[in-house]
C-alpha cells in the first residue's frame, strides 16, 4: 500500500538544490541510470525487499546448495576436505563427478540406520510426553480467569528466556546417582539404592519435555482459548458429562493446536544435539549427534553433509503437517 | 463449566509450574552451597560467585557473547523489520513465495544443519573471495543474524497484519512519502514488537551453542561453548553461580519489558477510547 505512493518529487528541495538537480538531469549518464533504475523498479520499496532477500539467498539458500554439492563429493585429506564436483577434464569438457558413495555409506552402515530410527523414536516419545504434560496446563490456563491468563502464560514463557544449555544442565544435578531426586527418594525410604536415570533415554525424554514444553503449550493455549464455550454448555444441557464433552467436543476441536504443538516439539527434537550429549548415554545414537561427530571428530564433511540431507528429508512430512495445522488455525481465526 | 473441575485444573497448574521452576530454583539454591559436591548441602557460602568472577576464561567468553548478541540483535531487527514489512504490506511481488519460505525455514531447521551449511558457505567464500578471513566474531554474528531475523520477521509481520493500515493510507493521501510514513507512523506503533524481537534475538544469540560451535574459529569461544565444555566434565558449582546470575538478569529484563509493553498497551487503549469519544 505504502509503496505504491509516488513521492511528490522535488517539493522539499531549496532553489539551489533544484537548479543543481536540473543540471544533473540533463547529464546523459544520470538520465540513463535513472531510466534503468526506474525500469527495474529500483525504488525504496525494492530496497526493502532486496536487502533481506539478498541476505537470505546468500546465507540460507546458497549454503544448502553447497551442502548438497558436498554430499555428492568424495572425501579427501586436504582443506577443505572434499573433492570438487565439477572437474575440467581435458581442454573443453566439463566433467561432473556425482558420487553417491556417501549415501550408500549411510544405507549400508547400520550405525546410521540405528541413529535415524532412534532419533524418530526418541522424538516421538518425547512429543507424546510433552503433549500429556502440556495439554492439562494449556487447558487450565485457557479456562482460568482472563486476568490470570496473561500472568500464567508469562510464567510458562519465562524459563524459555533463560539459557537452554543451563536448563538442561540443571537436570544433571537432579538425575545423577547422588543427585537430588535419588537423595530425596532414599531419604523418604522409597528406594534403597539410587535409580540410574542420567545417561539413559529417560533422561533425554525429560530434557526434551522440559526444554520444549512452551512450544507445546503456546499453540495449544491459543487454540483452546478461542474455543466457543457455548458448545460445552449445550452438551451439558443435553446431559453430557464433562469428561465426555471433553472427549467429543474439546479434544477434536483442539486438534490443529495439538498437531501444531506436537510438530513444534518433534521437529527440533529429531535433530537435537545438546540434550543427548549432556543427558544421554555416551553411546546414545541421535542423528544430530552423529552429524556432529562426523563433522568435528572424523572431519568427514561429505558424510556429515549426506547425514544433513537425510535429516532434512526426515523432516519434510512434519513440516508439511505443521504448515497445514497453522493454516487451519488461521482460517479458524477468520471465521 | 468454569466452576467445574477446578481441582483438576489447579493440580495441573501446580504440577506444571513445579516441573518448570523447581530445577531452576534448585540450581540457584545450590549455587550458595559451600560443598564442592553440588548436590550435598554443606552450608551457606558465596565463594563460588567469587571464583566465577576470578575465572578469566568465563569472563572473556561472556563479554564476547554479549558483544555478538547485541550486534546480532540490532542487525536482526533491521533485516527482520524490512522482511516483515515486505511480507505484510507489499502484496504480491516476484519471488514472494521463495522469500516467505526462506524467512520461516530457519525457525524449523535443525541447528546442526544451519551450522554445517553456514560453515561450508564461509569456507567456500574464503576460498573464492578471500572473505571472511578465518572464522570468529564476524561469522558467528552473520550466522546468528540469519537465524534470529526469522524470529523478528514473524513478530513484525504478525504485528503489522493485525494493525489497521488506515492511518498509513491517510498519511499517504495527505502526501507523505513512504519512508516518512514508515518512520513517523508505522515504526512507533510497532516499536513494542521490535523491542520484543530485539530481546528474543539477543537471548537466542546469547544461548546458542550448536551454530556458534560450527562457525567459530580458534580464540573465539562464546559463553555457551565454554559452559558446554565445562559441563561435559560434570557439574561444577561455579556454573550454578553463573546460571543464577543469568536467571536473575533475564527475569529482571523480562519484567521490565513486560511493564513497558503493558504501559504502552494501556496508553494505546486509552488513546483509542479518547479518539472514539471525540468522534461521537
Amino acid at each position: 500500500m505504502i509503496a505504491k505512493a509516488q513521492p511528490p518529487s522535488g517539493q522539499r528541495h531549496s532553489a539551489g538544490v533544484q537548479l543543481m538537480l536540473r543540471i544533473l538531469q540533463q547529464f546523459p549518464p544520470y538520465r540513463w541510470t535513472q531510466a534503468r533504475l526506474l525500469r527495474w523498479g529500483v525504488r525504496g520499496r525494492t530496497a526493502v525487499v532486496a536487502i533481506p532477500y539478498f541476505w537470505l539467498l546468500l546465507f540460507f539458500l546458497v549454503p544448502f546448495i553447497i551442502v548438497l554439492k558436498i554430499a555428492f563429493s568424495e572425501t579427501q585429506i586436504a582443506s577443505p576436505p572434499y573433492q570438487p564436483l565439477l572437474h575440467w577434464a581435458g581442454e573443453k569438457t566439463l566433467e561432473i563427478r556425482l558420487n553417491l558413495g556417501n549415501f550408500m555409506f549411510l544405507v549400508e552402515d547400520s550405525l546410521y540406520w540405528k541413529a535415524y530410527l532412534n532419533s524418530i523414536k526418541v522424538a516421538f516419545i518425547s512429543t507424546l510426553l510433552c503433549l500429556l504434560v502440556g495439554y492439562p496446563i494449556s487447558y487450565a490456563i485457557a479456562r482460568a480467569k482472563s486476568t490470570w491468563r496473561n500472568v500464567l502464560l508469562m510464567m510458562v514463557i519465562l524459563p524459555f528466556w533463560t539459557s537452554f544449555l543451563l536448563r538442561v544442565y540443571a537436570w544433571i544435578g537432579l538425575l545423577k546417582n547422588n543427585g537430588f531426586i535419588n537423595n530425596f527418594l532414599m531419604w523418604l525410604g522409597v528406594i534403597d539404592e539410587p535409580i540410574v536415570m542420567l545417561q539413559t533415554d529417560f533422561a533425554i525424554y525429560v530434557g526434551i519435555v522440559y526444554s520444549y514444553l512452551p512450544f507445546m503449550i503456546l499453540p495449544l493455549y491459543s487454540n483452546l482459548e478461542k474455543m466457543d464455550l457455548t458448545l460445552l454448555e449445550a452438551a451439558a444441557d443435553l446431559g453430557s458429562r464433562p469428561f465426555k464433552s471433553f472427549l467429543t467436543i474439546t479434544l477434536p476441536l483442539s486438534m490443529p493446536g495439538v498437531i501444531a504443538g506436537s510438530m513444534l516439539v518433534f521437529i527440533p527434537a529429531v535433530g537435537e544435539f545438546v540434550i543427548p550429549a549432556l543427558l544421554g548415554a555416551p553411546d546414545s545414537l541421535m542423528i544430530g549427534k552423529v552429524l556432529w561427530t562426523e563433522f568435528f571428530s572424523n572431519r568427514a564433511w561429505p558424510v556429515a553433509s549426506a547425514v544433513a540431507i537425510a535429516l532434512l528429508l526426515l523432516l519434510v512430512i512434519p513440516i508439511v503437517l505443521l504448515q497445514r495445522a497453522q493454516s487451519a488455525e488461521a482460517k479458524g481465526a477468520h471465521r | 463449566m468454569s466452576t467445574r473441575l477446578p481441582l483438576f485444573r489447579i493440580t495441573a497448574l501446580v504440577f506444571g509450574f513445579a516441573f518448570l521452576y523447581v530445577p531452576i530454583l534448585l540450581l540457584i539454591v545450590y549455587s550458595f552451597n559451600k560443598s564442592r559436591l553440588v548436590t550435598v548441602w554443606g552450608g551457606f557460602s558465596t565463594e563460588w560467585y567469587g571464583k566465577l568472577f576470578a575465572n578469566q576464561q568465563i569472563l572473556n567468553a561472556a563479554w564476547l557473547s554479549l558483544k555478538i548478541a547485541s550486534i546480532n540483535a540490532t542487525g536482526a531487527v533491521i533485516l527482520g523489520t524490512l522482511a516483515g514489512l515486505a511480507l505484510a504490506r507489499f502484496g504480491k511481488f516476484s519471488g514472494r513465495t521463495l522469500f516467505s519460505g526462506m524467512t520461516t525455514a530457519p525457525l524449523v531447521m535443525p541447528e546442526v544443519i544451519t551450522g554445517l551449511s553456514l560453515l561450508v558457505l564461509f569456507v567456500a567464500m574464503e576460498q573464492i573471495f578471500g572473505w571472511p578471513q578465518g572464522r570468529g566474531v564476524t561469522t558467528i554474528t552473520i550466522a546468528h543474524m540469519t537465524l534470529t531475523m526469522a524470529y523478528v520477521t514473524v513478530i513484525v509481520q504478525s504485528r503489522l497484519s493485525t494493525l489497521d493500515d488506515s492511518l498509513e493510507e491517510a498519511a499517504m493521501d495527505l502526501g507523505a512519502r513512504p519512508a516518512k510514513i514508515f518512520f513517523v507512523i508505522t515504526l512507533p506503533i510497532i516499536a513494542p514488537a521490535l523491542l520484543s524481537g530485539w530481546l528474543l534475538a539477543f537471548t537466542i544469540s546469547l544461548d546458542d551453542l550448536v551454530i556458534a560451535s560450527f562457525v567459530s574459529g580458534p580464540g573465539s569461544s562464546t559463553l555457551p561453548m565454554v559452559i558446554f565444555s565445562k559441563v561435559r566434565l560434570g557439574v561444577s558449582p561455579d556454573i550454578n553461580a553463573l546460571a543464577s546470575i543469568m536467571v536473575l538478569l533475564v527475569t529482571i529484563g523480562v519484567i521490565i519489558a513486560g511493564i513497558l509493553m503493558h504501559r504502552q498497551e494501556v496508553r494505546r487503549q486509552r488513546d483509542m477510547q479518547m479518539a472514539a469519544a471525540a468522534g461521537k
